[in-house]
């Protein structure tokens, strides 16, 4: 399987992304700069951590005008799959892939730790080969991590089981001083309707090796390609 | 500049002596353009030219076990057949003091490019800060100041700050310090030079475009002393990390394709320093039209445009006939690409402005900035402050708010509120992130396989300030043994020398002594050092900082797989002491704290002992018989034993002996809180401590039992009589506050 990596100027997770997909995983991957508007070979697509244009003007705002975003948007409505990690995420809500937007940390600060997130909804194609509510410690590096979305689509996205990660603790207890950012309703990683685009904050490619303290990532990964290799796809292309 | 205005002032405004300018005369047989007055300025001053510490930095050994490789634009040492290290730590303290955020920041943008232009891939960060008293509130601003601009600029260009030391003292209220260091990794055949060659070759200015900032930022600010003013604000740079990261990834992409013969950061000095740098260090010359650089504003004059440090600019030489190849990649990236020259083959640097020269001169007379033989004296009090009568003290009685006091101290205090600011993990990399170690350990996973490093940076200036040579070898012994902590070998050196102003005999006897102790240490570590950085001037008309000679030191693992960290592991694990009890108080944390004295001797150092210690933990480390490893620093035994079990969050049995008191004054104050070198803590699983003593025994390291990892009390007692029993959750709670507190205020 090909992952199509995107790299914006001023990307810097995407090498990590690389390194786990191709290294750790055996999988096929290529990196494809934002002017390009063919990704045709590609069979999952990843937008990595960063600071896309800087974040300036705000974060993700820019990178959504790339030329690659119309593809990536057809491959998504094609039914492929996307998955935006931290700045990947933003991206992906400014571009309205995803719902919602980002404001700034509640503590204001950027935040660099281990976070632990619970999986609210296994039926994803990221998420198939966790059980329900398994706590997966994974690691956040953001400014302008905090989720913000109005009550109504909050009630939806939880009425349609769209919200997949939530920030926990250890224990698997969705608490306040769980939450490293003020996130709404403590949401960690969220799908679209079709439920093949992932957005979510924490970095699965940092806790991909036991070398670096957790490899719980990797269940992320499983599922993504499990369900690519058996399904091609959740919705038929 | 006005047109009449005489040539002295001129170089009197420009931040040169009158000796400097008869010099200039001298030497060209003339007088000097403004623009070459201009340039004269900025590569002779202090912060380019090196002219009072040069004669001195030739004591520091070149020689270890891992080859070196000195003179570039940063040093390195070859880790592995093949595969070099490349790492450097400068300074940018006045730019800091004066707008913190941006000069922390454009600290960092320097010293990345440094490591770039050696044509490696910056892969770590790390830095070095002293401040102001934090009570005080125009010192905390500056303190949260530059470590917004260390995230804000480190952060966003995908480069993991994975370590550092931050430390508080009056003496930096109007001069903080902030040293930056960079690590990088190529292969040999990466390796670039910064020497110009080939007659015909394109000179190529790429990255970000001039502009007025920085104007006289190595010379007016950086070479003299503060006298902090609004107006110095435009001679600090402005940064913008973003271009910085695509500077990073067009430059390693443009190295890739052969075209480029040598490059340069433009950094201090900017245009005049890569252009009369790469021209001398080649042995050519060049013709240069300033018309063609990229500006970021209208109505520069020539000179500005020589001397501008306007952030995130390289300097190329590129192969005449291949300059497409390269401009494709920079444009590419959005940045800017112009050819602004040619390499001549005669040794004259000639700059025009169009059609007009408006500057010629050879380039190695620019490059070489006049030395200077300066006076050193000890200063007259220091000897009294040594010899301290410490008879007139009292033995404190309660231990445990002495412990606390020491914990919530910001200098040994939990250093989260800062680092969990820094991405510390992008690059995936960081085995062992800031505060799990006594270093940072960094796998080479791109290079070689099981390869990785370790990266400290240390200095006791308190240490320093009392015996710089000793306090000076302290700090490399510290830095060693930081490395040896987490499993790593000591292998290569970088430093970052901070003093007052050098003109001062008693400003440049600390320089000098502080340079003969680091070059005598290193000698007996056997690491060369192979790269630094002097920063004179850190002085105030009201006050001169610490002696503050950072080191920053890197270790090599040969297997990743073998490295430790400071907590304690588990319920039943063995503590033992490698080395001596052997606390001395001078100079010490605890002195400061309970009596607010800042006086005696640093402790003495035994090398002999420090190396056998050292090496019999990495030894340990690497047989996999130690759980955690943390050195007897600051605040000493005591809070060596409480930080493992912070860290660790289990609680500790120490059982100390009457035989472990040291023959001195406040001989229980000693044994606790006493610092001294050649101590490490260690843990050992209960099933392999035969194993470890019989191999402690082999190698002959003393060592002391000290008792257990229990439960979740913190307690110490002699001869069995407690000495203090707390809760760790409590002491826990002092060390995550003394920093904190300091930072949302």
């Amino acid at each position: 399987m090909r992952f199509g990596i995107i790299v914006f100027p001023g990307s810097n997770c995407d090498r990590d992304c690389w390194y786990v997909v191709t290294q750790g995983l055996g999988q096929d991957a290529r990196f494809v700069w934002h002017q390009e508007t063919d990704i045709s070979d590609i069979d999952a697509v990843m937008l990595p951590g960063g600071f896309s244009y800087g974040d300036y003007l705000r974060v993700g705002a820019i990178a959504r005008f790339s030329p690659v975003m119309n593809a990536v948007r057809r491959f998504a409505e094609d039914g492929g799959l996307v998955i935006g990690i931290c700045n990947g995420f933003q991206i992906l809500v400014e571009a309205q892939m995803l719902p919602g937007a980002f404001l700034r940390n509640a503590g204001l600060r950027f935040r660099c730790r281990p976070t632990f997130i619970r999986v609210e909804n296994n039926a994803t194609p990221f998420t198939v080969l966790c059980r329900p509510g398994q706590v997966l410690q994974i690691p956040i590096a953001h400014a302008d991590g905090r989720y913000y979305a109005d009550e109504a689509t909050l009630n939806q996205l939880e009425k349609e089981g769209r919200i997949v990660f939530r920030y926990c603790d250890p224990s698997g207890q969705v608490t306040e001083s769980a939450n490293p950012n003020g996130s709404a309703r403590n949401i960690a990683g969220l799908i679209n309707e079709t439920g093949n685009v992932l957005g979510m904050m924490p970095h699965p490619e940092r806790a991909s090796s036991k070398l670096l303290g957790s490899e719980d990532g990797l269940w992320i990964w499983k599922s993504l390609i499990h369900s690519f290799q058996t399904c091609g796809s959740v919705v038929p292309r | 500049m006005a047109v009449t205005e005489p040539l002295e002032e001129k170089a009197i405004a420009l931040g040169m002596t009158l000796d400097e300018l008869s010099q200039v005369r001298r030497l060209l047989g003339r007088d000097p353009t403004d623009a070459e007055l201009a340039m004269f300025s900025v590569e002779w001053s202090e912060h380019c030219g090196y002219g009072r510490s040069r004669s001195w930095l030739r004591l520091f050994p070149k020689e270890g076990k891992f080859p070196p490789l000195v003179g570039g634009d940063a040093g390195g040492i070859e880790v592995a057949p093949g595969l070099f290290v490349l790492f450097k730590m400068e300074s940018h303290n006045h730019p800091s003091q004066i707008e913190p955020k941006g000069g922390a920041a454009t600290g960092i943008g320097g010293i990345v490019r440094d490591i770039l232009a050696m044509g490696a891939r910056p892969i770590a960060l790390l830095d070095a800060l002293r401040f102001g008293d934090p009570s005080d509130p125009k010192a905390r601003y500056i303190f949260r100041g530059v470590i917004d601009g260390i995230q804000w600029y480190g952060n966003c260009i995908g480069v993991p700050t994975v370590a550092g030391e931050v430390a508080f003292h009056p003496a930096y209220q109007t001069n903080c310090l902030v040293g930056v260091m960079c690590v990088g990794v190529a292969r040999a055949k990466e390796l670039m030079t910064s020497v110009a060659k080939g007659p015909g070759n394109a000179v190529v200015y790429v990255g970000n475009k001039t502009g007025r900032d920085g104007i006289g930022g190595c010379s007016v600010l950086a070479s003299q002393e503060l006298k902090e003013s609004l107006s110095l604000r435009p001679a600090v740079q402005l940064g913008d990390p973003f271009t910085e990261k695509c500077l990073i990834e067009a430059c390693l992409e443009a190295f890739q394709t052969g075209a480029v013969v040598a490059v340069k950061d433009m950094g201090a000095a900017g245009l005049t320093c890569s252009t009369v740098e790469t021209a001398a260090a080649g042995g050519v010359g060049m013709i240069v039209d300033l018309s063609l650089v990229p500006r970021r504003e209208a109505g520069m004059e020539p000179w500005e445009v020589l001397v501008s440090e306007s952030q995130e600019r390289m300097l190329l030489i590129v192969e005449r006939g291949r300059e497409w190849e390269v401009e494709r990649i920079f444009r590419k990236w959005g940045l800017a690409f112009a050819v602004i020259g040619r390499i001549i083959e005669e040794p004259v640097l000639r700059y025009y402005d169009g059609d007009q020269l408006i500057a010629e001169l050879p380039p190695q007379v620019v490059a070489s900035a006049p030395l200077y033989s300066l006076s050193a004296q000890e200063p007259a009090h220091l000897k009294e402050k040594r010899s301290f009568d410490f008879s007139t003290l009292p033995e404190p009685t309660d231990w445990e708010s002495v412990l606390l006091g020491l914990l919530s101290d910001p200098d040994i205090a939990d250093k989260s509120p800062i680092y969990e600011q820094y991405d510390h993990m992008v690059q995936t990399n960081t085995v062992v992130p800031p505060g799990a170690g006594d270093a940072a350990v960094l796998a080479l996973k791109d290079y070689e396989r099981d390869l990785a490093i370790a990266v400290t940076a240390d200095c006791n200036s308190l240490y320093c300030s009392l015996d710089p040579y000793w306090g000076a070898q302290l700090s490399v012994a510290e830095a060693a043994r930081n490395l040896s902590c987490v499993g790593a070998e000591p292998a290569g050196v970088t430093d970052c020398l901070c003093f007052g102003n050098p003109d001062k005999p008693d400003r440049y006897w600390y320089f000098v002594e502080s340079v003969k102790g680091i070059a005598d240490a290193c000698r007996r570590l056997g690491v060369p050092v192979v790269s630094g950085n002097v920063s004179f001037y850190n002085e105030s008309p009201t006050s001169v900082i610490l002696p503050t000679p950072f080191i920053g030191m890197i270790g090599v693992l040969s297997n990743v797989a073998h490295h430790t960290t400071a907590g304690f592991k588990k319920e039943g694990d063995a503590i033992f002491l490698l080395g001596v009890p052997s606390g001395s108080l001078g100079a010490s944390r605890f002195l400061r704290v309970v009596f607010g004295l800042e006086v005696g001797s640093p402790p003495a150092l035994d090398w002999d002992r420090e190396i056998q210690v050292q090496s019999a933990c990495r030894r340990a480390i690497r047989e996999g018989l130690v759980q955690s490893a943390h050195d007897v620093s600051e605040g000493g035994l005591a809070v060596a034993l409480a930080e493992c079990c912070i860290l660790g969050n289990i609680g500790a049995d120490v059982q100390l002996s009457r035989t472990h008191l040291p023959p001195s004054f406040l001989p229980l104050s000693s044994l606790l809180f006493g610092e001294s070198p050649a101590q490490i803590v260690v843990s050992v699983d209960p099933k392999k401590k035969d194993d470890f003593i019989r191999l402690l025994n082999d190698l002959g390291c003393p060592f002391v039992f000290l008792g257990q990892v229990t439960g979740d009390r913190f307690c110490i007692a002699l001869e069995g009589q407690s000495l203090l029993d707390l809760p760790v959750t409590e002491i826990a709670d002092g060390w995550r506050s003394g920093l904190s507190s300091y930072l949302t205020r």
